[in-house]
C-alpha cells in the first residue's frame, strides 16, 4: 500500500496504482470538469493512464469553474 | 503622488488606522489603477468595494445591458437600470460611492483585438467574466503584457480565485485550456446563490488592495476554493508548469485566442 494526499486528506492507495484508476476510484463523476494537479503540477490528461502513484504524492482534483458575470 | 484633503482623511480613515495601511497605503490605492472585466455578479462587489476604497481609476468592460434576470447577484444594478448598459448603470454608482474615483467604461466584450492595449492602460485586472474563452484571453493577455490579475469563477454554491503576478502560476498551470464546449455549466445555465458572487468577490477586491499597499500574502501559486454548503474554504498549493503553454519553459501560444463559446451561452449576450 502506499500513503498519499488527495484533496488535502490522507489515503492508502494499492501498489501500482495509476492516476487514471485513482481517478475513477475517487469518485470523479466528469473527468472532463476536472484539471488533475499531481505534486502541485498540472497532469495531461493523455498521460493519467501512464502515470503511477507513488508513496508520499499529492493529488488535487481541481474543478473547472466559469461564472462570474452573467 | 496624491496629497490627502481634510474628506479623504476623514473617508478613508479606516484604512488610515490600520497600521499595515496608514496614509501612505492610502495613496497607493488612489495612485493605483483597475481594469474589471464584467459588470455582472463578481464585478459588481468587486467594482463597489475598489471604488470605497478610492481606487484612482477603475475601468469597466462588459457589452451587456441589465436584464432583471441579473438583479438576485450584481448589486451594482439597480431595478430602475433593467435594459441600461451595464457598465453605465455600474459607472453611476462607483461616481455615487466616491466621486475621487475616476471611471472608464468599454461598452464592448473583451476579444483578441482589444484586450491587449486595454489592458495595458491599468495596473491590474480583475476577472469578472462567466465563461471561459474570456478567462483565458485575459490570463493569455496578462502573462504576454507582464500584469498582474484575480481570476475569479463561481458556480452554483462554490467559488474559486486565485491571484497572478508576473512569474507566478498561471490560469493556464492549473487548467491548461478550456473544457470541451458545453461540458462544464456556467451561472446562466446552472444557476448560482446570489450571496456567492458577494463572498468571491470581495476576495478579489481584497487581493488588489492587498497588491497596491503590499500588505501580507497574495493568493500567488495557491487556488482557493470554497464550497458554501459547508463553508469549507481550501487552499490548493499549485506550481508554475514548466509545460505551461504560455509561462512555462517553451511557451506553444505567441498570440491571443478567441476561444468558441457555448451555443447556450451566445444567446445570452
Ligand atoms: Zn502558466
Amino acid at each position: 500500500m502506499a500513503k498519499i494526499t488527495v484533496n488535502g486528506e490522507s489515503k492508502e492507495v494499492r501498489d501500482g496504482i495509476t492516476l487514471k484508476a485513482l481517478i475513477e476510484e475517487s469518485g470523479v463523476l466528469q473527468p472532463d470538469m476536472v484539471s488533475v494537479q499531481l505534486n502541485e503540477q498540472f497532469a495531461e490528461r493523455e498521460e493519467w493512464d501512464r502515470t503511477v502513484i507513488k508513496e508520499g504524492d499529492s493529488i488535487d482534483f481541481l474543478y473547472f469553474m466559469g461564472g462570474g458575470a452573467a | 503622488m496624491i496629497e490627502l484633503n481634510e474628506d479623504q482623511i476623514v473617508r478613508y480613515s479606516r484604512h488610515i488606522l490600520l497600521q499595515d495601511v496608514g496614509v501612505e497605503g492610502q495613496e497607493k490605492i488612489m495612485n493605483a489603477s483597475v481594469l474589471v472585466v464584467g459588470a455582472g455578479g463578481l464585478g459588481a462587489p468587486v467594482s463597489l468595494y475598489l471604488a470605497a476604497a478610492g481606487i484612482g481609476r477603475i475601468g469597466l468592460i462588459d457589452a451587456d445591458v441589465v436584464d432583471l434576470s441579473n438583479l438576485q447577484r450584481q448589486v451594482i444594478h439597480f431595478t430602475k437600470d433593467v435594459g441600461r448598459p451595464k457598465v453605465e448603470s455600474a459607472a453611476e454608482k462607483i461616481r455615487a460611492i466616491n466621486p475621487d474615483v475616476k471611471v472608464e467604461t468599454y461598452q464592448d466584450f473583451l476579444w483578441s483585438g482589444n484586450a491587449l492595449e486595454i489592458i495595458s492602460k491599468y495596473d491590474f485586472i480583475v476577472d469578472g467574466t462567466d465563461n471561459f474563452p474570456v478567462k483565458f484571453l485575459i490570463n493569455d493577455a496578462c502573462v504576454m503584457a507582464g500584469k498582474p490579475f484575480s481570476h475569479g469563477g463561481i458556480l452554483r454554491f462554490n467559488g474559486q480565485t486565485f491571484t497572478h503576478v508576473p512569474g507566478s502560476a498561471c490560469y493556464r498551470c492549473l487548467f491548461k485550456e478550456p473544457p470541451p464546449v458545453g461540458a462544464v455549466p456556467t451561472c446562466s445555465q446552472a444557476g448560482v446563490l446570489g450571496a456567492i458572487a458577494g463572498m468571491l468577490g470581495t476576495i478579489q477586491a481584497a487581493e488588489v488592495l492587498k497588491y497596491f499597499t503590499g500588505v501580507g500574502e497574495l493568493l500567488t501559486n495557491k487556488l482557493l476554493t470554497f464550497d458554501a454548503k459547508t463553508m469549507n474554504f481550501k487552499t490548493f498549493n499549485v506550481k508554475k508548469g514548466e509545460k505551461c503553454p504560455i509561462c512555462g519553459k517553451n511557451p506553444t501560444i505567441d498570440k491571443l485566442i478567441d476561444y468558441e463559446q457555448a451555443a447556450c451561452d451566445l444567446k445570452k449576450h
